[in-house]
């Protein structure tokens, strides 16, 4: 049948199985727009184009489906780029579709013309210019392909306007032929043994996991693994949930923020387990110092993560869960050695318990002192029991998320890991509430962050998504804060941020909930009230203005010089 | 945790990528933004008109080298990697040189010219253009020797290079 490229446009995104896609109109777009209305698939309108791309990001990462983004041409399309950088960090399977000038006039400087495929190169899995309506379903099916197999990543298709109001026959291929795409997921057995011998072998070895163990599923696999071979592991703030946080062979997440005993036990290893991390410096610290007795396995897909920043002795490139299945599998035909190995790992599980109770995660919050940002997170954890969906801005806010709330499903933490975008929690809380309309979703906010797309709130209010945002205001832009105390004597060079807005009017002025705690005791009373309310809530907590984010690894130095408080 | 291998090397590099807009822009721009240097760079479509070749010249130490390898092949559009570097294979560039040539210099011109078997393709009456085929180490004798008489402009291609076959079945 003949449709107009606008059609098959939204033919071939429910071929693929979209259900929301998360867009902002403009005058490229606006035959996709006038036929969207036909379509069952739904459409958030978002109020900044960034916010369509963090917000779709979520849903991806909540649901384990591909997010759908679409925005116009020139400035629609430039606004995209934090979210699609964000998500090619954290390996989010995204496509997001921008709208063009006519293939007749690209390239001359038209109104709202921007070359987005040629700044989103660098930033993207791949990305295509559709300039003839006889590829648009080629390269769609393409797109949905590889955003979303191997690593998974975003992809850019650029539709110029002729394109999408075109006319064509609608055919959709049934499948994909790139003859330079092969990802490869299966884990070869060759290497698997070597991984074996060392896991058997080894007395003191950690599990170090990462996002890929949450994108691939392999979670648990991973908590057989460690259970099986009694290995303590440890994530990266991408892999948390990946492993659960009330687990007694549990050690918290490593790196910069890491806990005590997480960066001990990774510094003094002799055998590190990597799966699906990519050795990131800030869960390295100083790279020569990072776990210098260990010999290391490396599980991911992408070949390029193997022996980027440390020589690895056995790189298994693979799916997660393929190759841990398979590591599984020989263990399970190693009669008693997997048992004796456990047993031999008693010595280190004492070190390792010794260093917890030393170093404990640590503050303490007065009765009538300052409300403590961490008791916020622990009290959000009490009071929805660890169900919620937690996502953050970018800071402060971030690590104390993720330090004190302590994570045991897979997709409850959504976070900007490697570009650290500000801005991206309230919208992502809108992603996740999208994909999983019953559950409690929160974000937790700076009140430096929140304001970067503090514009959502109209997109909550008017898409009824109930998502709760906690801001620990302390008026700082708190993590530079911190740097300039503990590194530049305290010299707060424009991190004061005393000019911020009333919260809850702000919020009343949208339509959404506002609430307020000045003290300690309030913090319970306004959490409940807010988690009963069936609306966006905005809970404003105003909390100790200097407090630091403990432990500490200072830029460039080893896991093992942490600042404790 | 040291990477044991620091020697510099350099590589020659075989890139087989789709023929379609933006490919090379992909591949220079996974250099620059890797902070991967290009030393010499040749682009031509091969017999098959959807695929072209990349022929590049690159440094650095093995696990560089490893890692730019990788890089590639992760690229959607490129099709196969190949490092030349240690296998057999045949290298050529071409350079058209300008140089001044009157009175009693044209003959020592014409007489380096054909020591090194290059080509006269232009002459006026104060300069000769100068074809030269060949390996690096010819262009740049070529280069030296022209040099004490006088250049007055040089067009130099990138490297091309091919595998050769095997030359026996052992």
């Amino acid at each position: 049948m003949e449709m107009t490229g606008a059609q098959i446009l939204l033919e071939s995104l429910q071929r693929e199985g979209v259900e929301v896609i998360f867009g902002y109109p403009g005058a490229a777009l606006i035959d996709i727009y006038d036929e969207l209305p036909k379509s069952p698939i739904r459409h958030i309108l978002v109020r900044h184009e960034q916010a369509a791309v963090h917000a779709a990001d979520a849903y991806a990462r909540a649901s384990g489906k591909v997010g759908v983004v679409l925005v116009t041409s020139g400035p629609g399309a430039t606004n995209t780029v934090t979210g699609i950088a964000s998500a090619f960090m954290d390996s989010v399977p995204l496509v997001v579709l921008t709208g063009q000038v006519p293939t007749a006039v690209i390239g001359n400087d038209a109104f709202q013309e921007v070359d987005i495929v040629g700044i989103t190169r660098p930033c993207t899995k791949h990305n295509y210019l559709v300039k003839d309506i006889e590829r648009l379903t080629t390269v769609l099916k393409e797109a949905f392909y590889l955003a979303s197999t191997g690593r998974p990543g975003p992809v850019l298709v650029d539709l110029p306007k002729d394109v999408t109001n075109g006319r064509t026959e609608f055919k959709y291929p049934r499948k994909v032929t790139l003859r330079s795409y092969r990802p490869n997921t299966e884990a070869h057995v060759g290497q698997v043994r070597k991984a074996v011998a060392l896991l058997l072998k080894a007395t003191r070895p950690v599990i170090y996991a990462g996002g890929g163990v949450i994108h691939s599923g392999a979670h648990k696999e991973v908590r057989l693994l460690a259970e099986k071979l009694s290995i303590p592991v440890t994530t990266t703030l991408m892999g948390l949930g990946g492993f659960p946080g009330d687990h007694p062979l549990w050690l918290g997440m490593l790196g910069m923020h890491g806990t005590y005993q997480a960066n001990m036990s990774v510094a003094g290893c002799d055998l590190l387990v990597a799966i699906g991390a990519r050795f990131d410096d800030r869960v390295t610290g100083k790279i020569d110092e990072f776990c210098p007795e260990a010999q290391i396995i490396h599980i991911d897909i992408d070949p390029t993560t193997i022996k980027k920043n440390v020589s690895v002795d056995v790189p298994i490139v693979a799916d997660c869960k393929n190759a841990l299945i398979k590591v599984l599998a020989q263990l399970d035909e190693a009669g008693k050695a997997p048992a004796e190995a456990a047993a031999s790992r008693t010595a280190w599980l004492e070190q390792i318990e010794a260093w917890r109770s030393t170093h404990p995660l640590h503050y303490e919050q007065a009765e009538d002192g300052p409300i403590k940002p961490q008791y916020v997170i622990e009290e959000i954890y009490r009071l929805t029991k660890g169900k919620a969906i937690i996502t953050t801005e970018v800071g402060q806010n971030q690590m104390w998320a993720a330090q004190y709330y302590h994570f045991t499903q897979p997709r409850t933490l959504i976070t900007s890991g490697g570009l650290g975008a500000m801005g991206f929690g309230l919208p992502a809380a809108l992603g996740a509430q999208v994909a999983h309309p019953k559950k409690m979703v929160i974000d937790v906010a700076g009140d430096g962050s929140i304001q970067m797309n503090i514009q959502e709130l109209a997109t909550a209010v008017e898409n009824n998504l109930p998502v709760k945002i906690a801001i620990l205001n302390n008026q700082f832009l708190g993590m530079v804060r911190q740097w300039q105390q503990l590194f530049y004597d305290k010299r707060y060079s424009c991190t004061s941020m005393v000019g911020a807005p009333d919260f809850v009017k702000l919020a009343e002025a949208y339509g959404a909930v506002g609430l307020r705690a000045e003290k300690p005791s309030e913090v319970p009373e306004v959490l409940k009230k807010a988690l009963a309310i069936d609306r966006p809530v905005v809970m404003d907590f105003l909390v100790d203005r200097e407090e630091c984010v403990y432990p500490m690894v200072p830029a460039g130095a080893s896991l093992t010089q942490m600042m404790l408080a | 945790m040291n990477m044991s291998e620091n020697q510099i090397e350099q590589r020659t590099i075989s890139v087989l990528v789709d023929n379609e807009p933006g490919v090379l822009s992909r591949v220079t721009g996974l250099f620059s933004g890797r902070g991967f240097n290009i030393e010499n760079l040749s682009v031509g479509e091969t017999l098959d008109p959807t695929i072209s070749r990349i022929t590049l010249v690159t440094s650095g130490s093995p696990p560089i080298i490893e890692q730019i390898i990788k890089q590639l092949r992760k690229l959607v559009n490129v099709i196969k990697v190949v490092d030349l570097t240690h296998t057999e294979f045949v290298e050529r560039e071409m350079l058209l040189i300008k140089v001044k040539a009157e009175a009693a210099a044209r003959a020592e011109v014409l007489r380096i010219a054909d020591i090194f078997r290059c080509k006269v393709v232009d002459v006026s009456p104060r300069s000769f253009i100068i074809e030269v085929t060949g390996v690096e180490g010819k262009i740049e004798a070529v280069l030296d020797l022209l040099s004490h008489i006088g250049i007055e402009e040089i067009v130099r291609t990138g490297k091309v290079a091919m595998a050769r076959s095997k030359k026996s079945q052992s």
